[in-house]
């Protein structure tokens, strides 16, 4: 990454004694590695968390009380309490077990490291919100296009597999784009438990040159510019993925404004 | 081209039923909306289910692959008994899930609303089930999928999606999936119901060419003038029970019963 510095050398030498500009370009290299981190505390949950979403989904429709009152305790937890209070919860919280303190290269490596800790605190959470939606999701697909795969003699798995979850997973697309874009904002967080995140830089660079507006603001355009990426991303994996809507008008659309809904109802964090 | 079906009229070797339902009951809470149906398919016959709404057509229809689960009978595909216990909610259900799944692979359903997957191309929607249930290669079940698309009228359109077409199409291609399992039997739950007047007759005509390659099949239907040609038997349903089951000729001319004769006068006059 040594080309960073040569560029923030040069951009320095262009813009000496012209403030704020001067004062960017010199802390540019910490700048954009915060940016990195926070991609990657982002990128990580998001994906670890739909992951996990999907068993705490179908887990959750089980008609069996014994089944879905894990997941639902679970999200109920995940949903109603402070992404703060978690991640303090994970990063000073676990200290506190003799247990986990001793075993060996998961503690030391990763329970104990605030960069792991941010990423599981953060996947599990966002796969509380994603898990819900999945939920929603499930039970909307239409109930004939369930029953024409059971009439074709498809088993459960099948179902599920090739009709159930990608129909969901094309009806949530949208709103999990939005609760990407969440998790980027909620990512600050991070930077109270020491991680060198875009937050968490931008806040080192203020500690050396008191210049709180310029430097706030600088991060308030990067986060916006990281959102815009996603946005991007998603409305492309979106059209690829839900090719079949575009062509026409028709319900589906009305659908995913439907999950959409359910989901800015607890979206208030 | 597509091969013959295993069983035409020709074949009378064997006699074993397509279909033989015995004594079947279908209560929703308190109401009994089939009392006691019993018939028997066999190979190559084409039974158009008549009767005004709630008389039990479609129940009856959809409690054949279990899409609504019985209270009581017995039913056998193909001499084969399906293996049915009471369930804890009162009604019928399989003993092995896999029975049943073998039961509906070789019993094809066609819906009234199609039930197409919107988010399958056309090609996809036909293949899936030969390539999960029978477990033909992909490339297999992709080729025969085409061949039926082309049979069905809509070759061309292999790669576009449900939404983008008509209803009449939209059944065509559901028609197709439902043919590419190959069934035993085919059932059509009002097939031309929910389609605007111009687009029935492709539909029909399709199913008219199923017909005369002496396909077994069970059409509830509305269209009189289509199960006059087409059926070799009629069945008149009222109030969950079997009126009158005949020859289209005598049913259509000469009906026995009173209500029969009066279905037909108010659904003949238009």
């Amino acid at each position: 990454m040594d080309w960073i510095y040569d560029l923030s050398t040069w951009l320095q030498g262009m813009t000496a004694g012209a403030e704020p500009w001067n004062s960017y370009a010199r802390y540019l290299p910490q700048l954009l590695q915060g940016v990195w981190v926070t991609l990657q505390l982002v990128v990580l949950s998001g994906v670890v968390g739909i992951l996990l979403a999907v068993p705490l989904a179908l887990m959750r429709v089980s008609k069996n009380p014994w089944i879905w009152v894990l997941p639902y305790c679970y999200i109920f937890f995940f949903r109603g309490t402070p992404l703060l209070v978690q991640i303090f919860l994970v990063y000073y919280g676990l200290s506190q077990f003799e247990a986990l303190r001793e075993m060996g290269w998961i503690w030391d490596s990763v329970l104990s490291q605030a960069y792991w800790c941010a990423i599981i605190t953060f996947s599990l959470h966002t796969a509380a919100y994603i898990a819900e939606l999945f939920r929603g999701a499930i039970q909307s697909v239409p109930k004939g296009e369930i029953e024409a795969a059971m009439a074709l003699g498809l088993s459960r798995r099948q179902q599920y597999k090739k009709v159930i979850l990608p129909r969901a997973f094309g009806m949530i697309l949208p709103a999990y784009g939005n609760e990407v874009i969440l998790m980027l904002k909620g990512s600050a967080l991070a930077s109270t438990i020491t991680l060198l995140d875009l937050m968490g830089a931008t806040r080192n660079v203020i500690a050396r040159t008191y210049m709180n507006l310029e430097f706030f603001l600088l991060a308030g355009v990067l986060y916006l510019l990281i959102a815009a990426v996603f946005i991007g991303f998603f409305r492309l994996l979106e059209n690829w993925f839900n090719a079949h809507q575009h062509a026409t008008h028709l319900s589906t659309r009305q659908l995913d404004v439907q999950v959409q809904d359910e989901h800015l109802k607890d979206t208030a964090r | 081209m597509i091969p013959a079906p295993e069983s035409t009229t020709t074949d009378t070797s064997d006699k074993t039923p397509a279909l033989e339902v015995e004594d079947l009951h279908k209560y929703f809470g308190d109401q009994e909306v089939l009392k006691g149906i019993s018939f028997t398919a066999h190979q190559g016959d084409v039974i158009s289910i008549l009767g005004s709404s709630g008389s039990g057509k479609s129940t009856l229809l959809r409690c054949l692959n279990l899409l609504e689960k019985p209270s009581r009978g017995q039913l056998h595909l193909a001499g084969e008994k399906l293996e049915l216990k009471t369930g804890r909610s009162g009604d019928l259900e399989a003993v092995k899930r896999q029975q049943l799944e073998a039961f509906r692979a070789r019993m094809g359903f066609v819906f009234q609303n199609f039930n197409l997957w919107p988010h399958l191309s056309l090609l996809d929607n036909v293949a899936l089930a030969p390539a999960q249930v029978l477990g033909k290669s992909k490339k297999q079940a992709r080729e025969e999928a085409a061949a039926l698309l082309e049979k069905v009228g809509l070759g061309g359109k292999k790669d576009t999606y449900p939404l983008q077409l008509s209803g009449g199409q939209q059944q065509r291609v559901a028609i197709a999936r439902t043919l590419a399992m190959e069934p035993k039997l085919l059932l059509f739950d009002e097939p031309t119901s929910a389609l605007d007047p111009e687009l029935v007759n492709e539909v029909l005509g399709v199913m008219r060419g199923l017909a005369k390659e002496g396909r077994t099949m069970l059409i509830v239907t509305h269209e009189m003038r289509f199960a006059r040609d087409v059926s070799s038997q009629v069945m008149f349903l009222h109030q969950g029970r079997i009126e009158e089951m005949a020859s289209p000729e005598e049913f259509f001319t000469n009906p026995r019963s009173t209500r029969c004769r009066e279905f037909l006068s108010s659904h003949l006059a238009g």
